[in-house]
């Protein structure tokens, strides 16, 4: 195999004396799906933020395999080459689906403007693009002019998750894709992801409080207990076999159904 | 016949399960588990209920993380360790060399059964016409009802969807197969297709590791038997 996507080492973030993650190190390889769990406030989106280059750590360092200029150290970028990785090779999920959309456009020009970001020109080809996304995520083709203030919450998360991965992205961070949408709109998010994930061979970063969803998606776990990973593995060791004290009681804290 | 080789070898096993809610109570369940499996063979387990059969086969298949020894697997023309293995490698030897037949099928909601069943062969990069066709040979073999294809194994009965979770382990040929309870909700002819199908698995040269709880299912297809017990049970 050839090297890790993604590597951090030592990363930590305070905020004032507040530790919001300490000391962690991990290697992301392509194809893997690496998720963060643990409650909220234990520093699973300050620690995503910073792997993204959104927040720069106090201490530790980021590596990031590009596409063609070798590996690059994500915190020393200038923040014109940051967001131009941003937008060609990474792709950023956010909880809001309003932060990660431009609500006053439509949902065409949503898609179409990451195209035109990495270099598309043709209208027609843009718009052709545009609609195929739309119905990948099972968006009605008649609401591709609709602005997405006029779309529902599973809708712009489904519109905000097509204009990330149209642009082919190799490398994409999401933070709770599936969190406060309703359970039915939520298994066919999951399931959207999944499939693109492997048709993509896509390496992703994915911070989630739901276990259901980690055993969905990803293929490796960490586990973060005040801003600490208390423990790391496979998914299905983690959740069948938790080690750490912290572990088992989120286990045993699933509610069956 | 020459003897082969052993596939898959396993020494000086220790596993424990620490529960910190129960004041870090330790039980021990694996002391120095020695075995080795070599192709064409299949090792039943056999011990009573809770002497760790299940916990061994988890444990085979990196879904358990046990304390000490060794699991070494012939994966990809080399030996891999699988104590301690990274995530990823423990990954690629699930993708081609180990399946796993578990007694619950783990639904995906959504997911039609044909696509359930032909994932791993898409994950080894096999074409989707290729795995699919695979799919539904195994789903016909196993009577699963062609109109129930393209629907979601969520709702089918115990039975269904454990010759769903069958035909999605066995689909790949993988050369180590784990099997727990592989036919245990399952009535006789369906039994009896399923047996068919290890055997055959067997024959050509899988080797197998199975706890299987009917005699007469385990009197066909085990080569060996391997006791279980707990560490420190009257022998």
């Amino acid at each position: 195999m050839t090297a890790p996507i993604l590597s951090a080492k030592g990363v930590t973030k305070r905020f004032g004396s507040r530790v919001a993650c300490r000391g962690v190190s991990f290697d992301l390889w392509p194809g893997e799906v690496l998720g963060i769990v643990g409650e909220s406030g234990s520093g699973k989106t300050t620690l995503l933020n910073c792997l993204a280059g959104r927040l720069i750590p106090d201490e530790g360092h980021v590596a990031y395999e590009t596409a063609s200029v070798g590996t690059v150290d994500v915190h020393q970028l200038s923040e014109a080459r940051r967001r131009l990785l941003a937008r060609t090779e990474w792709g950023f999920v956010h909880q809001d689906a309003r932060e990660g959309l431009r609500m006053g456009a439509s949902a065409g020009a949503n898609i179409g403007e990451r195209l035109m970001a990495i270099g598309a020109r043709h209208y027609g080809e843009i718009r052709g693009t545009a609609s195929d996304w739309l119905s990948r995520v099972e968006i009605d083709l008649d609401r591709l002019d609709d602005r997405p203030t006029a779309y529902s919450g599973g809708m712009r998360q489904r519109l905000q998750i097509a204009r990330n991965l149209v642009s082919e992205p190799r490398l994409v961070f999401m933070d709770e894709p599936t969190g406060g949408l309703d359970v039915s709109v939520q298994a066919r998010l999951l399931d959207l992801l999944r499939g693109l994930v492997d048709s993509f061979h896509l390496s992703a970063v994915l911070v989630t409080h739901d276990l259901g969803v980690a055993r969905l998606l990803t293929h490796r776990l960490m586990v973060m207990q005040g801003g600490e990973v208390v423990e790391a593995g496979l998914t299905d060791q983690v959740l069948d076999d938790p080690q750490h004290a912290y572990t088992q009681m989120l286990v045993a804290s699933i509610l069956p159904v | 016949m020459t003897a082969m080789s052993p596939v898959l070898r396993v020494q000086g096993l220790h596993k424990s399960f620490v529960m910190h809610a129960q004041g870090h109570l330790a039980l021990p369940v694996l002391r120095d588990v020695a075995l080795d499996v070599s192709p064409g063979e299949c090792l039943a387990l056999v011990g009573p209920s809770g002497a760790g059969k299940s916990t061994l086969l988890r444990s085979l298949y990196g879904n358990y993380r046990p304390q000490g020894g060794s699991i070494r697997v012939r994966h990809r023309a080399d030996w891999v360790e699988l104590v301690g293995a990274e995530p990823r490698v423990t990954l690629d030897v699930r993708r081609h060399t180990m399946g796993f037949v578990s007694q619950f099928l783990r639904v995906i909601p959504r997911v039609a059964t044909v696509d359930v069943v032909a994932e791993p062969m898409l994950r080894r990069g096999v074409s989707p016409e290729e795995a699919r066709r695979r799919a539904e040979f195994l789903l016909h073999l196993l009577g699963i009802p062609e109109r129930l294809w393209q629907l979601p194994p969520a709702t089918f009965s115990g039975g269904e969807q454990q010759r769903v979770n069958i035909a999605r382990s066995l689909i790949a040929d993988y050369p180590v197969l784990l099997l727990d309870e592989p036919t245990a909700s399952l009535d006789t002819a369906n039994r009896d297709g399923v047996i068919d199908l290890i055997r055959d698995r067997r024959e050509a040269g899988a080797a197998i590791v199975g706890i299987f709880h009917d005699v007469a299912v385990r009197d066909v297809l085990a080569t060996r038997l391997h006791p279980v017990e707990l560490p420190g049970a009257p022998q």
